[in-house]
């Protein structure tokens, strides 16, 4: 790698501008770049009537990708932060039991038949509240290394999580609530609506803030507790800090999009074979490599078949060779 | 004075593991902690970087009480470098010399060219500058040593506080790393370091501080701590202190008439 990160970002950015323009193309109703060009110029003519490519454009595929972006690049980030807070390669965003509580969440309110917005509130609370209990539980277990607790305490709890949302669908209607139960389990952004999109990125972008403001001391959070103390950093203050904003954009990201792996564990060790460990040239590259994979997933999912496929089958079909090439091809080791 | 100690206790709550303590060092001063296993030394350093609280005295640092310092501050005056360690992630040398910046970096900032040249020019002062780009987890065992302590340098501290600086490291290295510990107290800094190897409170220590298991301190310029007697009381081996080349080396006796059946105190 002889080009500099910043160079490696800006490659990176514009390769996702153009893998972006071509899902736009892309779908049951094919467009040509003359149409595509025709839709998106259309944006500044209010008051044309709109014709059909600039209806399929910005009512359908637009909003999807926009999603597939958000949801990608706000796993990636978050997977970036636990996997340098936790000094371990093999943590992903839902290893504080988020994704398990807000499955519970989500399934809870299928089961008592709620709307949508409210599914997607109780899936938005529930992943807050499994991380909280599970930092609430870890803090008072004082005897033990802090981060090997909140990894235990997270684990134990998405483990009692997952038997809730075992238990609900032994329990549900067969016909009229396990699909959907099943649905969302298996995550898609099919469905996903513009006004989901608004009231994700939102707390997506309040999640990043921190990540970003601390991204040169977050490189201080991979030493040992005491080290890092005795460095003059607020260890305690800062893990909080780090677990409050990932969770929000996990928890804001799986409300809209159920729960889709893979993504928030192998995007930054993708982004880190090309980057290597500085928090602050990793952060980027990972979320544009993370928006690029769910890209490049849903589309799959949404043309490759005359059905929708899971995105989580997807994420490993594609995702594992294309990590196994960069793992062969990159200059530095695993971690 | 750097760095002080009146009285201080140190240990856990419900555990003390020794009391009374009184330390004074001044710039230049080389102070060489020295005990056996689960001796105490890992709890003393402990306490004398702020990560836990003394059960009793004071400790000074800079002519401040450490409790009316901040962690920020604290760093700004005392700078720890721990035992060689296997980093889960690929720093670069500079990167990891960087991180002692970080009490002098705003909260929210990220290192300056003043930082970078700071970090350089404490890589250079340790002859490690070639290896500035290279990952921190592919040099060897010594560089990563000197790399930690370029990250102390990079602090500015008046005071260095190392743990076991020469464990896992090959002869040639220990000695180099007890000439960068001589020189750098040479040049104005307080040092306290520990070892299992008594002789390196020979090779230029200012003062030497032997922890017993049951808690007895023996505290004083080296040639009074590191004698035979005591070394004998603390680690239960036979010992001769002996004079070579006018330095006083520490000899194990392994013939008749040392203990006859070796015992291993527990830990």
């Amino acid at each position: 790698m002889t080009r500099s990160p910043r160079a490696t970002t800006f490659l990176a950015g514009i390769a996702l501008a153009a893998l972006a323009a071509i899902a736009l193309t892309l779908g049951e109703v094919p467009l040509s770049p003359r149409e595509l060009l025709g839709a998106l110029a259309s944006l500044f003519e209010p008051g044309e009537t709109a014709d059909q490519a600039t209806q399929i454009v910005w009512q359908i595929r637009a909003p999807r990708i926009a999603a597939a972006l958000l949801v990608g690049a706000a796993l990636a980030a978050a997977g970036t932060a636990y996997q340098g807070m936790f000094r371990n390669a093999l943590v992903s965003p839902d290893i504080l039991g988020v994704s398990a509580g807000a499955a519970a969440g989500a399934v809870l309110a299928i089961f008592f038949s709620q709307d949508a917005l409210t599914i997607q509130i109780a899936a938005f609370i529930g992943g807050l509240a499994a991380v909280a209990l599970a930092y609430a539980v870890a803090s008072a277990a004082r005897r033990h290394d802090p981060g090997l607790a909140l990894v235990l305490s997270g684990v134990v709890i998405g483990s009692l999580l997952g038997a809730v949302v075992a238990l609900v669908k032994t329990l549900a209607d067969p016909l009229n609530q396990l699909p959907p139960i099943t649905f969302w389990l298996l995550g898609s952004l099919a469905s996903v609506a513009p006004l989901d999109l608004a009231l994700a990125l939102p707390l997506v972008a309040v999640g990043l803030i921190p990540l970003w403001l601390l991204r040169w001391r977050m490189n201080l959070l991979a030493l040992d507790d005491d080290e890092a103390r005795s460095l003059g950093v607020p260890v305690t203050a800062m893990r909080l800090a780090v677990v409050s904003a990932a969770t929000l954009m996990t928890a804001a990201c799986v409300a809209i999009s159920g729960v889709i792996g893979w993504v928030g564990l192998l995007i930054p060790h993708a982004a880190r074979l090309v980057a290597g460990p500085e928090f602050s040239r990793l952060l980027p590259l990972a979320m544009l490599f993370g928006a690029a994979f769910l890209l490049v997933v849903d589309t799959v999912c949404r043309t490759a078949t005359s059905i929708e496929l899971p995105p989580g089958v997807v994420t490993a079909l594609v995702g594992t060779p294309a990590f196994l090439v960069l793992l062969l091809r990159a200059r530095r080791g695993w971690t | 004075m750097i760095l002080e100690a009146r009285a201080l206790a140190f240990g856990y709550p419900g555990r003390r593991i020794a009391q009374g303590l009184e330390l004074a060092l001044r710039a230049g001063e080389v102070l060489c902690v020295l005990g056996p296993n689960g001796g105490g030394k890992t709890t003393l350093f402990r306490t004398l970087l702020g990560l836990q609280p003394a059960l009793a005295g004071e400790l000074v640092l800079g002519g401040k009480p450490f409790a009316a310092l901040s962690r920020r501050e604290v760093a700004h005056r005392l700078a720890y470098v721990p035992q060689d360690h296997a980093p889960e992630y690929a720093f670069t040398v500079r990167e990891v010399a960087l991180m002692g910046r970080a009490a002098r970096v705003g909260l929210f900032g990220a290192p300056d060219a003043r930082d970078v040249a700071a970090a350089d020019a404490a890589l250079a002062a340790l002859g490690i500058a070639p290896l500035a780009e290279r990952p921190y987890t592919e040099v060897s065992g010594g560089e990563r040593q000197l790399a930690l302590l370029a990250r102390a340098l990079a602090q500015e501290p008046l005071a260095l506080v190392l743990d076991e600086p020469t464990a896992n490291l090959d002869f040639g290295n220990q000695v180099r790393v007890l000439r960068y510990i001589r020189q750098l107290a040479d040049r104005g800094l307080a040092v306290v370091f520990s070892t299992h190897h008594p002789d390196e409170a020979f090779h230029g220590a200012s003062h030497a501080l032997l922890l017993a298991r049951d808690g007895t301190l023996r505290y004083g310029a080296p040639e009074i701590v590191i004698t035979a007697e005591n070394l004998q009381a603390v680690y239960g081996v036979g010992v001769k202190v002996a004079r070579v080349n006018g330095t006083l080396v520490c000899v194990p006796e392994f013939q008749e008439g040392a203990a006859a059946e070796p015992r291993f105190p527990r830990s």
